[in-house]
C-alpha cells in the first residue's frame, strides 16, 4: 500500500514523536524506515494493550505518540483502550492493519469483526485502501487532534 | 517470616519521594498512596486496566526524561502482564522505577490466591520475580521482606541507574477495597498532564 520513507514522511510531517507498534506483514515492511528517522522513536511491545497505556502515558508527557497495531492486536487489547480513551480521556491516534480486508474471498473472521469492532468503540476511523488515500491518514489525524478525539486509520490489508 | 506492612513501605517511599518525581500507583498501592497526601505529580491508576500501570509508567517516563518516574503495581497485575517487563528493558528508560507490592493474593477482589502463590503450588516451582526482571534484562533489581532493609536501602535504591526493579514483600490487608478515583478521572489526567508541563 505505502512504503516505509511515505510513511514516515507523513508522520513527520504531522508531529509524530512515538510510534508504539506491534506489528504485522504489512505494517512491518515500514520497520526499517521507522526505525532509522532521526525524528520518530520506534517503540516495540510485547502485547497490543500496552501500546495503549504507553501512548497515554507518552501523551500525558507531553510527547505525540502513534499507535500502530493489526486489528487482531485492537480485539486483543480492548480493555487498555477503554481505560486510556473513555475512562482518562486522552484522545489517542491509531493505524490499524486491517487483515485481509482486500481478499474478499478469504474466510477470515478478522476481517468479519473489524470495522463492527471499531464502531463498538465507537471510534471515528477511515478506510485506507488504496495508495491514493495517503492524504486522508494524514487529513484525518489532523482533524482528530484538532477536535481532541480519539480516531483510526485502517490500512487494508491483502493482495490489491 | 512476616512481610512488611504495605502502609509502612509505601512510609518509606513517602518520606523520600521529591517534589519533581512522578508517583503512578494503582490497586492496594493506590488506595494506601491517597491516604498519605496528595502531590500534582501522583497518578492514581484508577480506574485502571489491570496489568498496564507499568507500561503508562513506561510512557511517562520517555516523555519526561528529566523526572523520575515510581511505578507502585501489585502483583497480580505483574502477573498479568510480564512481558511489559521486556518492553521496558528494550528502551530500559533510566528514570523508571517499578516497584511491585507483592502480597501474594487478589487483596481488592477478598484476597484470591494467585496462580504465583506459594501455598498453591508445587513446592519446587516457585516463581520469582526478581529473576523474571533479571531474565528480562533488568539489572537493578531488589527485594526486600523486612521493614527495616527496605527503609535503609530505599535511598540507595531510588538513586541508581534505572530501570529499576523493586519487589516489597507485603502484608495483604484485611477487607482492602478496590481504589476509588478520588476525582473523575478525565479532569485527574488533564490536571496531571498540566502539572508536568508546569513543573518541567
Amino acid at each position: 500500500m505505502f512504503t516505509g520513507p511515505q510513511i514516515v514522511s507523513e508522520l513527520q510531517n504531522l508531529g509524530i514523536t512515538h510510534v508504539v507498534w506491534l506489528p504485522d506483514s504489512t505494517l512491518g515492511q515500514w520497520e526499517e524506515a521507522l526505525s532509522k528517522a532521526s525524528s520518530l522513536s520506534l517503540i516495540r511491545v510485547c502485547r497490543e494493550g500496552e501500546a495503549w497505556a504507553i501512548a497515554m502515558g507518552l501523551q500525558l508527557g507531553g510527547a505525540r505518540p502513534l499507535v500502530m497495531i493489526q486489528c487482531t492486536g485492537l480485539f486483543d487489547s480492548g480493555d487498555s483502550l477503554r481505560n486510556a480513551i473513555f475512562d482518562f480521556g486522552v484522545p489517542l491516534f491509531a493505524v490499524i492493519g486491517y487483515r485481509s480486508a482486500l481478499n474478499k474471498a478469504a474466510n477470515d473472521s478478522a476481517r468479519t469483526f473489524t470495522e463492527p469492532n471499531l464502531k463498538s468503540w465507537g471510534l471515528d476511523y477511515r478506510l485506507i485502501d488504496s495508495p491514493e488515500k495517503l492524504a486522508e491518514l494524514a487529513a484525518h489525524y489532523a482533524a482528530c487532534r484538532q477536535a481532541q478525539r480519539p480516531g483510526v486509520a485502517l490500512i487494508a490489508e491483502g493482495k490489491m | 517470616m512476616p512481610r512488611m506492612s504495605l502502609v509502612e513501605s509505601l512510609q518509606v517511599l513517602h518520606s523520600l519521594r521529591q517534589p519533581d518525581q512522578v508517583v503512578l500507583s494503582t490497586m492496594a498501592a493506590a488506595r494506601e498512596w491517597m491516604k498519605l497526601g496528595t502531590s500534582p505529580l501522583d497518578f492514581i491508576y484508577a480506574p485502571s486496566a489491570m496489568g498496564e500501570a507499568p507500561a503508562l509508567g513506561l510512557g511517562m517516563a520517555l516523555a519526561q526524561p528529566a523526572r523520575q518516574v515510581i511505578v507502585l503495581n501489585g502483583d497480580g497485575c505483574m502477573l498479568m502482564n510480564l512481558g511489559t517487563l521486556v518492553t521496558i528493558t528494550a528502551v530500559a528508560p533510566a528514570n523508571l522505577v517499578l516497584i511491585v507490592c507483592d502480597n501474594s493474593v487478589y487483596e481488592v477482589t477478598g484476597r484470591q490466591q494467585t496462580a504465583a502463590t506459594e501455598s498453591i503450588r508445587p513446592p519446587d516451582r516457585p516463581v520469582d520475580f526478581c529473576r523474571i526482571a533479571r531474565g528480562c534484562g533488568f539489572s537493578a533489581v531488589h527485594e526486600f521482606e523486612r521493614i527495616a532493609d527496605w527503609r535503609q536501602a530505599a535511598p540507595a535504591v531510588l538513586s541508581e541507574r534505572g530501570p529499576t526493579f523493586v519487589v516489597l514483600k507485603v502484608e495483604p490487608i484485611p477487607g482492602g477495597e478496590v481504589p476509588k478515583s478520588p476525582a473523575p478521572p478525565m479532569d485527574r489526567a488533564r490536571a496531571f498532564a498540566a502539572a508536568l508541563q508546569r513543573s518541567a
